[in-house]
């Protein structure tokens, strides 16, 4: 299991600040939330942890994120494993355009695996932890576009899942999905963070209190606050924190 | 305002149905089985025996030809337009403007320009010569059509694949390639059906012949010249046959168009995002 801190991390869009020194460990094995309003550098700050940030030209990141003491922004740090290390699961779900079977095996395919059994026990398996292989199982070959939207982002968790990363990176993973969908995604969550780091970025107050240990604050690209979920919840020694968790800013 | 739309649309439609009626009853009292299975003989063009086997196969040959060589040309430079690899630089802007204007230059310009490097190399009008011009006509067609088509695939669409450990050129070759493949097809197509109908570019390169070509090298005739050469002569029954040549070759038209949305509906059944 890696762990991931984050030092003195500076991200500037064409010269204006996102992110703005930003410093915390993310706790092993946990689901660290990390909550605050619009624009205020959540999702800047999830995607500098598997350098998607990258895609962006005129982006410009200063400090370091640590995995396991290395830093990944070092030149010569290795872009494609990282991002294997990383599983992503963004706000709307974007399957691959390909069967439900090839959406599971692309990233084992891409990184070796080859042999038709091995490739079918890893699409069972991720399935199963996904808790979509009971609704798919007799339609492996069928297109992943023809899912429902819930099943869709449940087969991206499955999708992640098969290159055996080490954490879960999610982007409002529940945002476009209905409550019923949204429920199972949660109770996933709940069940992996025994065996992943699970970094969640969400607008929803209420999901972050159901399923955070940690809670992260950032507000206008500062992080604020970081601490155990419930004493932040409880007692937040900033007054922003307190603003935010009472809705008068949000 | 609904009603001038709906005016416009109905011209299309007319337009279209107007069209194929039109040349259908000019050329049907041509049209026969010996039209498309034979080649002309001797008194073709006095209104004698024969039929258009030449100009049907030369077509085939001159457009498929062509939409090859351009779809092999095509392809990375719509792939060299993209964000991922040359992107909106100015490199790309002078390339895709360049494209644009290569775009506008009447066809008949192509083929004077592949007439005068034919003669500057000492080749006669020919198969070769033909799909060359017919090449330039649809290049830029082809290029920029695939250019859009890419730049349809969402950046979130290779993210997730970029997330999952996929370098660039393996997302492009497993997500966006098969993503784009309708739109591709599309643009295929469109090339195809631009350089069967092309008059101007062959007139000179390809030349005439009443013969099937044996080589690459060997002059060949095409529906379009036969259209044009027919409709010339003095004779109705002559005429009524360039009328003919016309349907056949608004036929194959249709018919690669139809059968190339068929193929598309049936690939975009994968796609992410309908």
């Amino acid at each position: 299991m890696s762990h991931i801190s984050v030092r003195n991390l500076t991200v500037a869009y064409n010269g204006h600040p996102a992110l703005r020194d930003v410093s915390f460990d993310i706790p092993d094995r946990q689901v660290t939330a990390i909550i605050g309003p619009s624009g205020c550098g959540k999702t800047t700050f999830l995607r500098c942890l598997n350098r998607l940030i990258d895609v962006n030209n005129s982006v410009r990141v200063q400090g370091q994120v640590l995995i396991d003491g290395e830093d990944i922004f070092a030149p010569r740090a290795d872009v494609m494993s990282l991002r294997r290390k990383m599983g992503l699961l963004s706000q709307k779900p974007q399957v691959l355009p390909m069967s439900i079977f090839d959406n599971v095996t692309y990233g084992p395919r891409l990184h070796g695996v080859r042999k038709r059994a091995q490739l079918e026990q890893i699409v069972e398996r991720c399935l199963r932890m996904a808790s979509l292989w009971d609704e798919v199982s007799g339609r492996l070959r069928a297109p992943a576009a023809e899912l429902s939207v819930g099943q869709q982002q449940r087969l991206c968790l499955a999708r992640g899942l098969a290159v055996q990363p080490e954490a879960l990176l999610c982007d409002e993973p529940t945002a476009s999905l209905d409550p019923i969908s949204a429920q199972s995604i949660e109770q996933l969550f709940m069940e992996l963070k025994n065996d992943y780091t699970v970094v969640l970025v969400t607008h929803i107050l209420r999901q972050a209190r159901r399923l955070a240990d940690y809670l992260v604050f950032f507000y206008m690209g500062e992080l604020v606050e970081h601490g155990p979920a419930q004493q932040m919840l409880s007692n937040p020694s900033d007054p922003r924190t307190r603003k935010y968790l009472e809705g008068v800013i949000s | 305002m609904r009603a001038l739309m709906m005016l416009s649309a109905a011209a299309v439609v007319g337009g279209l149905l107007i069209l194929i009626v039109v040349i259908t009853v000019q050329g049907a009292g041509a049209l026969s089985w010996a039209m498309v299975t034979q080649l002309p003989s001797g008194g073709y063009y006095l209104g004698k025996e024969g039929g258009l086997l030449n100009a049907i196969v030369g077509s085939l040959l001159l457009a498929g030809g062509a939409t090859l060589l351009a779809g092999v040309l095509a392809l990375p430079v719509a792939l060299y337009l993209q964000r991922d690899y040359g992107g909106d630089t100015r490199r790309a802007n002078l390339v895709r403007m360049s494209l644009d204007l290569l775009w506008g230059v009447p066809s008949i310009v192509y083929g004077a320009f592949g007439f005068t490097i034919m003669l500057y190399l000492g080749m006669r009008a020919s198969l070769l010569g033909g799909i060359l011009a017919l090449t330039l006509v649809v290049l830029p067609i082809m290029a920029r059509a695939m250019d859009e088509v890419f730049r349809l695939v969402s950046v979130s669409l290779k993210e997730a694949s970029w997330a999952l450990g996929a370098t660039r050129w393996e997302t492009m070759r497993s997500v966006v390639l098969r993503q784009a493949l309708p739109g591709l097809l599309t643009a295929v197509l469109l090339a195809f059906g631009r350089a069967i109908g092309d008059a101007a570019s062959v007139l000179f390169t390809a030349g005439y012949t009443d013969n099937l070509p044996q080589s690459l090298l060997d002059p060949v005739a095409s529906l379009p010249l036969a259209v044009f050469f027919q409709l010339g002569t003095p004779f109705p029954e002559v005429q009524q046959r360039a009328y003919a040549a016309a349907f056949i070759l608004l036929v194959l038209v249709l018919l690669v168009s139809v059968g190339g949305r068929l193929l598309a509906s049936r690939m975009s059944r994968f796609s992410a995002d309908r």
